[in-house]
């Protein structure tokens, strides 16, 4: 019966420069069969099909290479023509590179010699499956002049604001036409009272005055029982205010700090679909969820260095190049040279969701055990721009859900017998949170 | 009818011109108020814009701009890391093996870390020698984080660099090999395989040095005969477990005795099984944690052992023995003797006289005996320290020949009797360093200081018997800038590897053969078969036995005569900075924060140190507030004579006193944690055991106990017990009766739904909980209560609390004395009181404890009622009953009444009086940042005002059920444990869920020495209690 001791040997070499092998050497090949793409001609790229092109490279070579920006690999916008003209090589050279650099640079190659060494000789990963047609297709994609994201971003954005005031249109002609006719009804009413008027004055019809009476507001506090009921209603108003706005000390529905860095729950889980315990990976074993310490980020922002999505007036893509940089920041990579510094800068995130400390509450128990969507506590985080406090986080809240949810017991050995004792003893086919146990004060206090 | 009578107020207002009535006319209080006296500066106040008026604006506007700053909430950063490493997820605890070995204690550990802070100590369960972590191991993760460690390297006091340091230190050695002067190591027991090669080394290197091995608690006369006898120097093991007559004389084996670790192998055989259970018969002279757990004691003098191990000698060997002992003593090992003879190999004899001839007898009747509980193949390897040669090295320092003294985990300056000789050899010496993780008495007065690391930052091996191997490894980067002592050997042998590789070399070089250094430092522990190849060198000069044998029987004692021993929970002293173990009452006084004289009642009265018992008129042993008080003692040993308060100790042998070592450090520790007297000063020549002269002098010490009653008033339903024989003859329900209440004139067992208040729940669905503590299996060494206080964050409270009975302790182990020679006579006297005479005569007589009273120790916590009583009396409803049989108490809920704990048969309830958490109050570790790194993150720290208690550890258990849950399975057979179920290695603590039959748990319950505690009060509690079984025979 051994229990699962670790040893801190495994821990002593956990530093930063640790995430630089993390890349596996894989990436490492893939960037130097990227180089060689470098050294096709152009001008016998053209027939390939840029769109296939685009996501072959996507798929094989964009975890090392960037058509603009050298990364593992060179960039590689222009490849095929830059060689023809710079070094003299074909797209036969080219082709071969791809296949296999390291048989190309065994075979003497001077080229490919002098590109091996200057990328401290990580090979690039070979791809003989491609097909002079595939590579001809990857080759035209880099061929492709680099597209203005200005314009594509005013491009994507002006549809979209079009749709937006598309529906507030409608909804407001409809408002409008209907205030209009009101308005015309008010008036037609007002006109036909003064032409009964007059009709009446030219016919001598005498119309009676209202008598002049009390006024209803000197009867109103003349009323002493009116009185009472008004104020009994107004303290009990009153009280009623006081006590909800005691109710909400200490609740932050809806606390929304700034955070240290503008990061966009939208961009990554909602456009980019990025599952959250890829980065709240704690959130399935322990019972906090976790923030995700730097090296997650930099798994994929090492690659992601700017923004190419949808921006608005508030937030640019000059304002997200500039968040991710203080990634890079933090987590001391140097972006131009590809590598890490040393010198990182913890982040300081606010902490948006906070239990008090007698109250404890277990991720794992809820993700793993019950497999509640993160979205059922936390909102629609994948729309929220700014990440904001979704539920109350009140015991009121927290017991509610307990008495409605019903324990999930399917493929769990743990819960069969209970389970069924328990329902037998209730005389229910599902049981609830709150039947299993879960209203009892020490099952979250102690 | 009105009058134009004038009334006048006094003979003034007759005077028509008087000036006083005018004035008083005008103003009513003539005097000048002294307005500039307490407002300052008149002309700046007649000068200042602001007017009272002003004043109170301002004041309303801060108290209402205060008021509304504390309705935002704080801002909480959280700061995850840039690189996390693999295996920490936050909220997921690590264990990793290692050992403790501090030259005091030496034990196989698991140690729990939370986000990288070691957060408690546990038992290694893999391992098969000193598995078990005592009350001190346990608490040893609080010394990691004190705030009174060094930080860094000193040099004459100030922080230096290890650059300095090295080259220092390089230099004054060569500076010893070049003046021709001696070099020397003075070290604990280090009992390391590599720290051995490596002082080796460095013996090679610089050609005269010494390594002098220093225990502050010596077992050197023990090792001695060992070594004469074996050829070996250490000291012989011994397996209780394999005993069935146990015989020691002024051993306490179930403590600190040859380094301890051997309380579970008597627990085992001290559970009655098949009608058996093993027969132990003590004679000693302090009251000890292994004589109150003895089925027979006998109180003697120190002088008197001697004479008794000679006795059985004789007697084993047929040898005729001169000396005399009274006549019951006499009895007494007539008795053994024959017990022994009858026992044969399934007899054991062990003995704590530090005295070589006595130690070669006792391993000379061991032999005799066959014992199979004697192992004497297996060296013990704990204590290796030689007095002779500490006696040298101070002399030789005096003589100036010593050129580098070179110490690590020692304190002699502390722990030296002599310690004045030593610090004048300090002057004398040219270079001096310490190893030290305090700046404590030795430390403060060297040249170097090398700030020691702890050893959950260390990495070290530990060899703690032949063969049995254990490593110690890191478990959190060091805190401090410090260095271990190995480091240091390295560098000056010129070896650059680190210690680590070093350690890793030596271990697949030379002991682990085949089996991987990677597994091996997973389990902490590596037993190698070099114990069956042991040859032994058995020594050519025979030893002449009889000869000491009737050296010892004619020993002479004196009239009053001191052992000193260490406490349970405070050791050799190294500690003395835990407020743990500060705080730990000590099983048999269950006084904290103190050490002192233990006297006999009937000493203390011939010597004029009793208090007569308090009155309500006339408060005198304790004060009113049930603080218990104590005399003063001027004690001197050898010309040296100290004020000690004494403690009326029943069963300590007439002629006798004890005191406690550990006590009385005065550097490297906090203002509070400076307790007691230095019984350091006493201990000439590494004897325990002195003759004393000692006399009442004034004042009135005040004890901070929390056990004021010490007898059980002849209420046998308390603690359950009965004699082995009556246990294998009679039925259970003749000693261990259910108790009945009357239902319409009819006898009803109170379990009987028909005389129950509450209604049944049922709990046969899902978990219930119980524990079951075993009263024979339990020896009191307090274990459990340090383990709860690491896992369950309860605060220390302070000596000046504890005497106002605030003690904070969740789990208590109650301690009675009998008021007769045996429970059984209490229970009968108390049933024989006819009348209210006799109630007050006898009642009264029943308070005082016997002189050599049996003792009992019954660890207790909060019973868990099935029906509660302080559930029902709590107007919040805080506590509150769970299904799985645990008592909830929600902190949050609780307004603080106290009628819970006042409704508490038990009294196991605690309050919490003050904020103990970051308040400088209260400055022992919960007020400092490193203090509060130790602090359980399952569990709230909880505030003043609220009741807390025993929660039966739910946090695991809920923690056992999840993990369950996850892997979608059942919970494995015995797989939940409770903090204090855990930490108990001698079985007498033994938690799990009735529900399913497979625990070990369900088969305790129903067992047939099972009852509850208060059972007629018909609370069903969950805790179970088994009835204690005494092997006495009539």
């Amino acid at each position: 019966m051994k229990k699962s001791y670790q040893r801190l040997e495994d821990n002593s070499t956990n530093n930063m420069k640790q995430v630089k092998y993390r890349n596996s050497v894989s990436k490492l090949r893939l960037f130097g069969s990227v180089f060689l793409l470098a050294l096709s001609l152009s001008l016998f790229a053209q027939d390939g099909d840029p769109t296939k092109g685009k996501s072959l490279f996507n798929t094989n070579c964009a975890a090392c290479h960037n058509l603009d920006k050298k990364m593992t690999g060179p960039a590689l916008r222009g490849v095929e023509a830059r060689l023809a003209n710079d070094e003299g090589l074909d797209r036969n050279w080219l082709n071969s590179w791809i296949r296999n650099s390291s048989a190309l640079i065994k075979s003497g190659d001077a080229y490919a010699n002098k590109i091996y060494a200057e990328y401290n000789g990580a090979a690039m990963t070979a791809f003989p499956q491609f097909s002079d047609q595939d590579l001809s297709d990857i080759l035209a994609y880099t061929a492709q002049e680099k597209a203005q994201p200005a314009a594509v971003a005013a491009a994507s954005g002006i549809p979209s604001a079009q749709n937006g005031s598309d529906s507030g249109l409608t909804n407001n002609i409809i408002l409008g036409a209907l205030a209009v006719m009101f308005m015309l009804l008010a008036i037609g009413l007002i006109l036909v009272k003064q032409t009964l008027r007059r009709f009446a004055v030219a016919n001598n019809v005498e119309i009676a005055e209202a008598t002049k009476g009390k006024s209803l507001w000197k009867a109103f506090i003349q009323n002493q029982f009116l009185m009472l009921i008004v104020a009994i209603f107004f303290l009990l108003s009153s009280a009623y205010f006081v006590y909800g706005y005691l109710m909400q000390v200490g609740v932050d529905q809806g606390y929304q700090p700034v955070q240290p860095i503008h990061f966009s729950h939208k961009i990554h889980s909602g456009d980019n679909k990025i599952d959250c315990k890829y980065c709240h990976s704690s959130a399935r074993v322990s019972k906090h969820s976790g923030i995700p310490s730097v090296n997650i980020c930099m798994n994929c922002h090492k690659s992601i260095y700017e923004y190419n999505g949808e921006v608005t007036d508030e937030y640019s893509k000059e304002f997200y190049d500039a968040e991710i940089q203080k990634i890079y920041a933090a987590a001391g990579w140097d972006d131009v040279d590809q590598q890490y510094t040393g010198e990182t800068q913890p982040i300081k995130w606010v902490r948006i969701h906070n239990l008090p400390d007698f109250a404890y509450f277990n991720h794992s128990q809820h993700v793993s055990v019950a497999g509640i969507e993160c979205q059922t506590c936390h909102g629609p985080v994948e729309e929220m721009e700014i990440m904001y406090q979704y539920s109350s986080l009140t015991m009121g809240w927290c017991i509610n859900c307990h008495r409605e949810t019903n324990v999930k017991v399917k493929d769990n050995e743990y819960y069969t017998k209970i389970h069924d004792q328990l329902s037998k003893k209730y005389g229910v086919d599902q049981l609830t949170a709150a039947q299993m146990g879960g209203l009892e004060c020490g099952k979250c206090h102690y | 009818m009105s009058s134009n009578k004038k009334y006048w107020k006094s003979v003034e207002e007759l005077n028509e011109n008087s000036s006083v009535v005018e004035a008083l006319k005008q103003k009513e209080f003539v005097q000048e108020i002294p307005v500039d006296e307490f407002l300052g500066d008149k002309e700046t106040l007649e000068t200042s814009s602001t007017s009272r008026r002003d004043f109170l604006k301002y004041v309303g506007f801060s108290t209402a701009a205060a008021s509304l700053a504390a309705c935002e909430g704080p801002v909480i950063k959280s700061i995850p890391y840039v690189v996390q490493p693999d295996q920490i997820i936050p909220g997921v605890a690590n264990y990793y093996a290692s050992t403790i070995a501090n030259g005091y204690d030496f034990a196989s550990v698991l140690v729990k870390t939370r986000e990288g802070r070691p957060i408690q100590i546990q038992n290694n369960e893999l391992a098969l020698t000193n598995g078990g972590a005592n009350a001190r191991v346990n608490a040893s993760v609080l010394d990691l984080y004190d705030s009174q460690r060094v930080a860094g390297p000193k040099k004459n006091g100030d922080y230096s660099s290890w650059t300095e340091f090295d080259s220092d230190t390089i230099s004054g050695l060569n500076d010893a090999v070049t003046n021709g002067k001696d070099i020397v190591l003075l070290t604990q027991t280090f009992a390391s395989p590599s720290t051995s090669k490596l002082i080796a080394e460095f013996k090679e290197k610089y050609n005269n040095v010494k390594h002098v091995i220093y225990d502050a608690i010596s077992e050197s006369a023990t090792a001695d005969a060992y070594e004469n006898k074996y050829g070996v120097r250490g000291l012989a093991n011994y397996d209780f477990s394999k005993a069935s007559t146990i015989i020691s004389v002024g051993a306490d084996f179930l403590g600190d005795w040859q380094g301890g670790g051997f309380d579970s192998g008597y627990s085992k055989s001290r559970i009655p099984s098949h009608g058996e259970m093993s027969r132990h018969t003590q004679f000693e002279s302090n009251m000890t944690l292994s004589g109150a757990n003895a089925d027979k004691r006998v109180p003697i003098k120190p002088s008197e052992q001697k004479v008794v191990l000679a006795k059985i000698f004789g007697a084993i060997t047929q040898t005729q023995i001169p000396g005399k002992l009274a006549d019951h003593i006499q009895a007494a090992v007539d008795t053994v003797v024959a017990e022994l003879r009858s026992a044969g190999k399934n007899a054991v004899v062990v003995s704590g006289v530090q005295d070589v001839n006595a130690q070669a007898l006792v391993l000379a009747i061991n032999e005799a005996l066959k014992s199979n509980a004697f192992e004497p193949h297996v060296t013990i390897k704990t204590r290796q320290g030689n007095n002779a040669d500490v006696m040298t090295l101070v002399n030789d320092m005096n003589a100036g020949s010593v050129g580098a003294l070179i110490m690590c985990g020692v304190n002699p300056v502390y722990s030296l009797p002599n310690s004045e000789d030593f610090i004048s050899g300090l002057s004398k010496t040219d270079m001096t360093v310490s190893f030290s993780m305090k700046e404590d008495e030795t430390s403060s007065r060297v040249q170097y200081i090398a700030a020691l690391p702890h050893y959950l930052e260390s990495w070290g091996d530990v060899e703690m018997k032949t063969g049995h191997y254990g490593l110690v490894q890191p478990t959190i980067r060091p805190l401090f800038d410090t260095k271990q002592f190995q480091e240091a050997l390295l560098l000056w042998n010129g070896n650059t590897a680190t210690y680590h590789d070093y350690i890793k070399n030596h271990w697949t070089s030379d002991i682990l053969g085949e089996t991987s250094w990677n597994d091996t430092l997973h389990d902490g522990v590596y037993v190698s078969d070099a114990n069956d190849k042991y040859e032994f060198l058995e020594k050519s000069n025979v030893i002449d036995l009889i000869g000491s044998a009737k050296t010892l029987g004619t020993s002479k004692g004196a009239e009053m005569e001191i052992t000193l021993y260490p406490k349970t929970g405070m050791g050799d002293g190294q500690q003395a900075n835990n407020p743990w173990l500060q705080e730990f009452p000590d099983p048999l006084t269950r006084a904290t924060w103190d050490n002192y004289l233990t006297v006999s009642e009937s000493d203390a009265k011939k010597i004029g140190l009793y208090l007569e018992p308090s009155t309500f008129f006339n408060q005198s042993s304790h004060d009113a507030t049930g603080g218990l008080n104590g005399k003063y003692a001027n004690v001197t040993v050898n010309g040296v004579t100290m004020k000690v308060p004494a403690i009326i100790q029943p069963g300590q042998a007439n002629g006798s006193i004890g005191l406690s070592f550990g006590y009385g450090r005065t550097l490297g520790l906090k203002d509070e944690m400076q307790t007691g007297v230095n019984a350091y000063d006493f201990y000439v020549d590494f004897n325990p055991v002195q003759e004393v002269q000692i006399e009442a002098t004034d004042g009135k010490h005040e004890f901070a106990c929390v056990q004021l009653h010490n007898t059980l008033m002849g209420r046998g339903d308390i603690i359950k017990e009965t004699t082995l024989e009556v246990f294998n003859s009679e039925k259970a329900s003749v000693w261990n009766p259910m108790p009945v209440v009357s239902l319409n004139h009819i006898e009803t067992p109170v379990t009987s739904p028909d005389v129950d208040l509450w209604d049944e729940f049922d709990r046969s669905i899902g978990h219930h909980f119980n524990l079951s503590i075993d009263l024979n299996a339990c020896t009191g060494c307090g274990a459990c209560v340090i383990a709860c206080h690491a896992e369950n964050n309860v605060p220390v409270v302070g000596k000046e609390e504890i005497r106002r009975s605030r003690d904070m302790h969740w789990l208590r182990i109650d301690r009675y004395y009998s008021s007769e020679d045996s429970f059984e006579k209490d229970d009968e006297k108390k049933d024989n009181i006819k009348g209210l005479g006799s109630s007050l005569s006898s009642f009264a007589e029943m308070e005082s404890p016997s002189a050599n009273p049996q003792v009992a120790f019954q660890p207790i916590m909060c019973q868990h009622c099935n029906h509660a009583p302080c559930e029902t009396v709590c107007p919040v409803a805080a506590s509150s009953h769970g299904r799985q049989g645990q008592n909830h108490m929600a902190y949050n809920r609780c307004v603080g009444t106290r009628y819970c704990a006042n409704n508490c048969p038990y009294k196991v309830r605690r309050f919490n009086w003050f904020l103990y958490n970051g308040n400088d109050e209260f400055d022992y570790y919960m007020n400092n940042d490193l203090g509060r790194m130790v602090i359980n993150p399952d569990v709230t720290v909880r505030s003043r005002g609220v009741m807390e208690k025993c929660s039966m550890c739910i946090q695991m258990t809920q923690k056992t059920i999840l993990d369950a849950k996850r892997d979608g399975r059942l919970v494995n057979k015995n797989e939940f444990k409770t903090a204090c179920s855990a930490a108990c290695n001698n079985g007498a603590m033994v938690f799990g869920d009735i529900n399913n039959k497979d625990n070990d748990i369900v088969r305790l319950k129903n067992d047939e020495r099972a009852y509850h505690l208060l059972e007629s009060v018909g609370t069903k509690p969950n805790v179970v209690y088994q009835t204690k079984v005494r092997n006495t025979k009539k």
